[in-house]
């Protein structure tokens, strides 16, 4: 017990899986410069460099919230219409006007904090298994974007778009703004009693359940943490839209937020992991992104190529992963007959 | 208040700063009042829905054997800023996505297209890149098409309007030529805009076509492809416009995914309440799944409005049912290339270049069906590539 | 007296929600239009859900196990498109196509199985990534969108029945398929497999240490979902013939009608007859919306408090047994 929950044995852990994880992201580093050095381009060129940071901002909110619940052993299925929905009450609420700006953030958080409040309610309080709740989230707020908004709305300010546009020499701000989100999780997880608890929730429900832990209390606060990640990504894409857009959601962003969150090690199973690999894991599909991109890949064969990669990417960790699942059943075992 | 003022007051210095302090892709110059043109939550606008209903009728310039040269009224404009010597031009293309047959149609049409100049020695490279109808994807790729600064030419087809609008006016400070086609964007830094009529146009051949050809009170079934997309939208509202002031009775819209499965589930239904005698359809993905869907219900057969989509066109013509297609088309695909060739030569191009657009009637189904005998059942009649070398193999072993 | 309580009994557990649902809706469908519980529509509407059903049954053995199946909605596209190109029009390749298309859905069920059981990757990853290969594979074989046509023996199963049948009308070759693949997946359920199968779902270790075969049985839960997931694309293609967009979107509802149907996402619980009503609810629930002429942009938020709701009143029924009247003693 005492093993599980102390911070010590968990950072050992997460440290050398994340180190794994980090030697994958620069094997994709090398393979992808490589095969981009064959057809004489240059994936370490200024443009691609910016290009990469880019396409890692919007998936790196997304999972950095869907970490937090994935701990849990929880799920969020509906951080892409949460994103949509976000961009839109952004786009509405600034209206052009460079002084809502504070209110439109304000309000993003939230509602997008409500709707999480709400996921982590209906997972906890009604017991509703997570994949069917969320999903069940994701319909109501498509059916009520789908009515309420026929098209882009709002107008956001141009100041507001250089969230999207800007960058610091090669690294965009917005790419500035989702690492010290990162760096935010990380210590949450690290250094406060609710981020202890969510590996404990995830470890074992009924364990820490029985150690003292309100473990409903702790799952809400994933969602709602969740839900507000999102918000901001949602904040992202208006300011790179200049306007609100409801057809966000139809990119399935969730998707690859779970599976950056599973390529930067975190079980899905829960109690394992870390914001820190996922941060890895997004920039594995970046680069990937980025390579296909520069390599001209049939858009079909990105689909393929993708799904091997992170197919035989958590094949790979799995192998190391065996002898740790081993052990945590006979914990849990342990924990019931006590 | 205070400090809302003065939260306002620090964000709006902090964008200064890093406006004036570091490298920035929008223009710095974004008129707001631009922006908000398409921007509520109403498609329907007048004026443009006038305009396109007129265009109908305005013969086009240029050779009608080429309709993908041809233009409605354009305003020619001079290209000589953006001249350069020695062919071998590098053209970029920011694709949308080619997430259905009218897009794949399109793609494969482009790619002979540029085979052709390539040859002639206008094109040296083309790069490509898709978006997967992913608008912060598609706005990554023109961002990496500019950074690059290899591209001489860069064409757009935007997945969405306003979403797309400060990347393209990012793409246009670059300084490079800038061509925009199919979905348009807000704004008209872009040297041409290349489109056929319109939305409105398609929705209202549609809808003209069943108010003509139904007796008053008859009930008409609306199947739509997906909301919030505007180039759908504008059909629907068209259509909306002239069921309001017909006597025909629109039972309901429903909305398919384009999904056979689903459209012929749903008129089942429709024809299990009730008598169906019109089919309006703001896209002819499943055309044929709602034609059996009456087939099996013993029902005869409705007036309907489809698409020139092969699979339609071929039932149609077995049924001898009253239809038209509306068509969108297809043959725009070859305009862009050709338009950056001719940017790049310093020719004169429209600076909006209307593609005619004529929906397929009885009378033109049989030769149009001989024209494409051996394409696919997921490939559209106007697809205009019949001239190019590529002919017929590049579309029917796609 | 006791048989009323005994069905009560089974009312108000888990499993038994989803008759209550499903007999809710068809009550809603029937205030509105009553016509529509005539033999012919009423075939109508069983021929077009058949598909979504033996869906259910073959994604229920997945779920029981203790995993998922996200690639089936990717499979029945593929097998549909498969068939199209294969068969191109020829009636003589129709057997052939099936064959070919036979083994294709149980070889991507084998390798669903064996990665998830001998690679240990979770069924999640494992099916999201077999889902967008899928995806990709196909459209990079037919150049993008479906090529070639199905012919007609090849559209019989979904399209067509027995004609003639007094009061049905058309008895649909896809309801008897569906009854045919149902029975047999409850019989399945009473086998010694069935049995392994819920309890490796339930607690794979204690499973194992009874000397079950966990892994076995676990891939070949994959592998009959790969075969109900071929049979629902030889029905819808046969049903509605070819489009570019078949299938998209089928592993989500075909979860939610399984999950509604009482089982519960981890395994070991629910039967298999529950899953597969909970796939006739879903439906007869777009039915509902149809007949009452919901906006249609209004249908997902419906459906989806629908579905937090009916989960929500299971799962309260789970955690409360003592709530059910006369505890029902096991005969």
């Amino acid at each position: 017990m005492t093993r599980r929950l102390s911070p010590a044995a968990l950072s050992s852990t997460t440290l050398s899986s994340t180190v794994l994880i980090y030697l994958a992201l620069a094997g994709v580093l090398v393979i992808g410069g490589a095969a981009v050095a064959t057809g004489g381009g240059n994936l370490f060129a200024t443009a691609n460099l910016v290009d990469m940071f880019t396409r890692t901002s919007l998936t790196g909110f997304l999972a950095i919230g869907m970490t937090l619940v994935i701990l849990c052993r929880s799920l969020d299925l509906s951080v892409g219409y949460v994103a949509a929905l976000s961009s839109l009450v952004a786009a509405t609420t600034m209206d052009g006007d460079v002084g809502r700006i504070p209110l439109a953030i304000g309000a993003v958080l939230l509602v997008s904090g409500l709707i999480g409040g709400a996921n982590g309610v209906f997972v906890t309080v009604l017991g509703v298994n997570p994949f069917i709740a969320t999903l069940g989230t994701g319909l109501i707020l498509k059916g009520y974007l789908d009515t309420e908004y026929k098209g882009p709305a709002g107008d956001v300010p141009a100041v507001f778009q250089q969230f999207g546009y800007t960058r610091i020499a090669f690294i965009p701000i917005s790419t500035v703004v989702m690492l010290a989100v990162a760096a935010a999780a990380i210590w949450f997880l690290r250094s406060t009693r609710t981020g202890h608890h969510m590996y404990a929730v995830g470890g074992d429900l009924d364990v820490a359940r029985m150690s003292g832990i309100r473990t409903g209390r702790v799952l809400i606060a994933a969602h709602v943490l969740c839900a507000m990640c999102a918000g901001v990504a949602g904040l992202l894409l208006a300011a790179r839209f200049g306007t609100g857009s409801a057809e966000a959601y139809t990119n399935l962003y969730e998707l690859d937020a779970i599976a950056a969150v599973v390529l930067g090690g975190t079980l899905l199973l829960g109690g394992k992991g870390g914001v820190a690999g996922t941060v890895a894991g997004v920039a594995i599909l970046a680069v990937l992104d980025t390579v296909f991109n520069v390599m001209q890949i049939d858009p079909f064969a990105k689909d393929v190529l993708r799904g091997a990669v992170i197919i035989a990417a958590v094949a790979i960790y799995a192998r190391r992963q065996l002898d740790r699942t081993a052990r945590r059943p006979r914990f849990a075992l342990e924990g019931r007959a006590s | 208040m205070q400090t809302t003022r003065l939260a306002a007051a620090s964000v709006a210095a902090l964008g200064l700063l890093l406006a004036t302090g570091c490298t920035t892709d929008t223009p710095a110059d974004t008129p707001d009042e631009e922006t908000s043109a398409e921007s509520g939550d109403e498609w329907f606008v007048q004026a443009e829905y006038d305009e396109q209903l007129a265009q109908r009728d305005i013969e086009p310039e240029g050779d009608p054997e080429t309709p993908w040269l041809q233009a409605i009224e354009p305003e020619w404009i001079d290209t000589t800023e953006y001249a350069r010597e020695g062919g071998d031009a590098t053209v970029c293309f920011s694709n949308a996505s080619i997430s259905n047959p009218w897009r794949v149609t399109g793609w494969i049409t482009m790619q002979e297209q540029v085979a052709v100049l390539k040859e002639a020695g206008d094109i040296g490279e083309f790069r490509h890149s898709d978006a997967g109808d992913d608008d912060d994807q598609q706005i990554s790729d023109i961002q990496a098409f500019i950074d690059s600064g290899d591209c001489d030419a860069l064409l757009i087809s935007p997945s969405t309007t306003a979403t797309l609008t400060p990347a393209v006016e990012a793409a246009c400070d670059s300084g490079v030529p800038v061509i925009v086609f199919d979905r348009g964007v807000n704004t008209d830094c872009a040297v041409t805009f290349i489109h056929p009529i319109g939305g409105y146009a398609y929705g209202a051949d549609a809808a003209e076509f069943l108010v003509d050809n139904l007796e008053p009170g008859s009930k008409v079934l609306a199947l739509r492809i997906l909301p919030g997309v505007d180039v759908l939208e504008h059909r629907w509202a068209a259509a909306q416009e002239i069921f309001g002031d017909s006597e025909l009775e629109v039972l309901g819209d429903e909305f398919t995914g384009g999904d056979a499965a689903e459209i012929k589930d749903i008129v089942t239904q429709y024809l299990q309440r009730g008598e169906v005698d019109g089919i309006w359809m703001d896209a002819g993905d499943g055309a044929v799944a709602a034609i059996e869907a009456f087939e099996d219900a013993g029902k005869p057969y409705p007036v309907m409005a489809g698409e020139d989509e092969l699979s339609f066109m071929r039932k149609w013509e077995e049924t001898g049912m009253t239809a038209i297609a509306p068509v969108y088309s297809n043959f725009q695909w070859r305009t862009p290339v050709l338009a950056a060739t001719m940017i790049l030569a310093g020719e004169q191009v429209p600076s909006e270049w209307v593609l005619p657009q004529d929906p397929i009637t009885e009378a033109e189904l049989a030769d149009y069906l001989e024209r494409n005998v051996d394409m696919p059942s997921l490939h559209y009649a106007k697809f205009g590539g019949e001239d190019l070398p590529g002919f017929p193999e590049s579309w029917t072993d796609r | 007296m006791t048989r009323l309580r005994a069905l009560a009994g089974r009312l108000t557990n888990p499993t038994g929600t989803v008759f209550i649902l499903l007999a809710l809706i068809l009550a809603g469908i029937f205030v509105k239009n009553a016509d529509f519980f005539a033999g012919p529509s009423l075939m109508a509407f069983l021929k077009q859900a058949a598909p979504l059903v033996i869906l259910a049954a073959g994604q229920y053995f997945v779920i029981v196990s203790g995993n998922f199946d996200l690639s089936v909605g990717a499979l029945v596209g593929a097998q549909v498109v498969i068939a199209a190109r294969l068969i191109d029009g020829e009636e003589s390749r129709t057997l052939p196509v099936l064959a070919v298309m036979l083994f294709f859905g149980l070889a991507v069920g084998l390798v669903n199985g064996l990665i998830t059981t001998a690679l240990k990757v979770q069924s999640f990853i494992t099916t999201l990534g077999m889902l967008l290969v899928l995806y990709g594979a196909i459209r990079l074989w037919t150049g993008g969108a479906p090529t070639g046509s199905l012919s007609e023996a090849f559209r019989t199963p979904g399209r067509l029945g027995i004609e003639g049948v007094p009061i049905l009308g058309q008895l649909p070759w896809a309801l008897l398929i569906m009854l045919a693949l149902g029975a047999g997946a409850i019989v399945l359920m009473r086998t010694r497999f069935g049995r392994i199968l819920m309890a490796s779902g339930d607690n794979d270790r204690a499973a194992a240490l009874s000397g079950a075969r966990v892994d076995t049985v676990r891939t070949a839960a994959f592998v009959l979902s790969g075969l109900s997931a071929t049979v629902a694309g030889v029905l819808i293609g046969g049903f509605a013939g070819v489009s570019a967009q078949v299938g998209e979107g089928l592993e989500f509802t075909v979860i939610t009608a399984v999950v509604l149907g009482g089982v519960v996402l981890g395994g070991g619980r629910g039967t298999v007859i529950a899953a597969m009503a909970g796939a006739l609810a879903i439906e007869a629930l777009f039915t509902l919306f149809n007949q009452l002429a919901l906006p249609a942009t209004l249908r997902p938020t419906v459906q989806g408090a629908i579905i937090i709701a009916a989960v929500a009143y299971a799962a309260r029924q789970r955690t409360r047994p003592a709530a059910t009247p006369a505890t029902v003693t096991p005969s």
